[in-house]
């Protein structure tokens, strides 16, 4: 109705499968035009969030909207596509065929030779999908989310599996097609891909949303260092140091995560004066990442 | 932020708005089922190519009429043609459901503004056109080989009572692909599908069955289609032929309900 509507919405939303609990109490507007990252580790509840919004599941309690209404109605279908994780496609189309195919469900599609471009598929339009490389693939998966010019596009781990090369490559095809104004939920568990793509960031593990906002925010709240060392000091004495987010054990060397490593190793080399081995270094993202969730599950 | 290829969205004008003729979408749905399984060289040899290579050994070669009698020939046209028919319903829409149900493929296709409708309109359609390639090589191969010989009426019908004979097993072949998962189907139709032609008599007639046995092939859908097929070449006698559409029919109609449920139970997982 207003040009500041959500074009999706959870709302109170929980989803158990048996005994299950694969999203707990989550709610979520996604406004138009923007483009979102659903980060989270493996079975956070990402992908059970983006079928929810396809109308491919439903929610064992609260409320589900795309464009305001039930996401299984044909009239919110037509104006979205979605790239899902898909075990095995009908190897003996050719890419021409499949994306014909897709283009004739949607009542404005791209036309043909768009869609090619806008996937990089060009020269690759007669190839039998069983005959494409992984990467290949991937983008036949997109062209077919993007040929009906969706308002919104749905993209759930799109470069799973990808190498650093072909990762890359293809997001820039994605940024080609977000860059002119479409809603695009994606989800991924690399900080690096939401960081590249996303104007906002929504953290969610185990099922809950643990930390939302810009990409600076997000990176922010996961920036910090490791601290390697031989210790005397209990697990429980290591976690009172202020500044410490998460600590570990590696080959009976502790391992501490930590905000700021001066602070946190001054108060190490007081508290033990037979500490040994101390080494501090920089963390991966994606151990930024784990810590962010394992202290947010602490709290 | 930077972009390679960025052509226009589409302008959309109110005309443009309307939704894309559902006629045109089954069709295409439909054609491009049609190509996705004649292009599968595993499904197309064992399906047409093991019908008609069983016709020929036990409906041609093994009775050695040498034209003399075409009895057999046609005889097992009929049933042959009948299993031939079976097994393309349970295995291309059967196994087929099972496993683009089970890999994901149909959740991409859900996701799409494509009816449901579509997809299993474009399933059945496919069966039966199949069922036409097959039943034609099979009544060319039992004319020139098998030197049958009909009126041009019955070679039409014959092809018209196993094509549409079909469609009751085109709904068991979506109740097990809703039951079944994608790694099982295939194995679950195999062991239904070969035992049920035997003792249906689609291989030996049911008459030279053991008699504990011929009372059970009339409880099986296939023996009604092989019955039929044999009103249709004029063995049986065609007062017969409406007691075993009924059967049909109401085979049809039991497995459209259970695949109804097993659809709806699959839904009931995601959607209930």
């Amino acid at each position: 109705m207003t040009a500041t509507a959500p074009a999706a919405r959870l709302t109170s939303v929980s989803k158990s499968y048996h005994d299950n609990v694969a999203l707990r109490d989550v709610s979520l507007d996604i406004g138009p035009g923007v483009v979102v990252a659903l980060l989270g580790p493996n079975g956070a509840g990402k992908t059970t969030t983006v079928k929810l919004l396809l109308g491919l599941a439903a929610p064992t309690s609260g409320s589900v909207e795309l464009f305001g209404q039930d996401p299984r109605n044909t009239a919110s279908r037509r104006r979205i596509g979605a790239m899902l994780q898909v075990a095995k496609v009908p190897e003996t189309l050719r890419v021409r065929e499949h994306i014909d195919l897709f283009r004739s469900y949607y009542p404005s599609p791209m036309a043909a030779a768009d869609v090619y471009a806008a996937a990089g598929l060009e020269g690759l339009e007669g190839r039998k999908f069983g005959d494409l490389s992984g990467g290949q693939r991937q983008r036949v998966l997109f062209a077919l989310a993007i040929c009906g010019d969706p308002d919104m596009l749905f993209l759930d781990e799109p470069t799973l599996g990808f190498d650093v090369e072909a990762r890359r490559s293809f997001w820039e095809q994605i940024r080609g097609f977000v860059s002119r104004g479409r809603t695009v939920l994606l989800t991924t568990h690399y900080l690096e891909e939401a960081d590249a793509l996303a104007d906002r960031i929504v953290v969610i593990d185990h099922g809950s949303v643990i930390a939302d906002g810009t990409s600076a925010q997000i990176k922010q709240r996961v920036s910090g260092r490791r601290i390697r060392c031989t210790t005397r000091l209990s697990e429980v004495d290591l976690r009172a140091i202020p500044g410490v987010t998460d600590v570990r054990y590696d080959r009976g060397n502790a391992e501490l995560i930590v905000a700021h490593a001066e602070s946190v190793t001054r108060e190490l080399l007081w508290s033990d004066e037979t500490l040994s081995n101390l080494e501090v270094s920089g963390i991966q993202l994606e151990e930024a990442f784990l810590a962010l969730t394992h202290s947010k599950e602490a709290a | 932020m930077s972009s390679s290829v960025i052509p226009a969205p589409n302008s959309r004008s109110v005309a443009q708005q309307r939704a894309p003729s559902s006629l045109r979408v089954y069709v295409t749905e439909t054609k491009y089922e049609i190509i996705k399984q004649m292009r599968i060289p595993a499904f197309m040899i064992p399906t047409i190519g093991f019908p008609i290579m069983f016709y020929v050994l036990f409906g041609i070669v093994m009775p050695g009429n040498g034209g003399t009698s075409h009895y057999a020939s046609t005889y097992m046209l009929a049933t042959y043609g009948a299993f031939g028919v079976i097994g393309i319903a349970l295995f291309a829409l059967g196994v087929g459901v099972a496993v683009e149900r089970g890999q994901g493929w149909l959740a991409v296709k859900r996701a799409s503004p494509m009816p449901v409708s579509a997809y299993f309109a474009a399933k059945y359609v496919t069966t039966l056109v199949i069922g036409v390639v097959l039943m034609l090589l099979m009544c060319a191969v039992g004319a020139v080989f098998g030197h049958v010989r009909m009126p041009m009426s019955q070679w039409l019908l014959l092809v018209v009572a196993e094509t549409l004979g079909a469609i009751p097993f085109c709904a068991m072949g979506l109740a097990i692909g809703y039951l079944a998962g994608p790694n099982s189907a295939a194995a679950i139709v195999n062991v239904i599908y070969l035992p049920m032609a035997f003792l249906s008599g689609l291989f030996i007639p049911a008459e030279m069955l053991p008699r504990f046995l011929q009372g059970f092939a009339v409880a099986l859908p296939p023996y009604h289609l092989g019955r039929l097929a044999l009103d249709a070449v004029g063995i049986e006698p065609a007062s017969h032929a409406l007691g075993h559409i009924a059967a049909l029919i109401g085979f049809g109609l039991l497995f459209t309900i259970i695949a109804f449920i097993a659809y709806r139970r699959d839904e009931g997982k995601t959607y209930g």
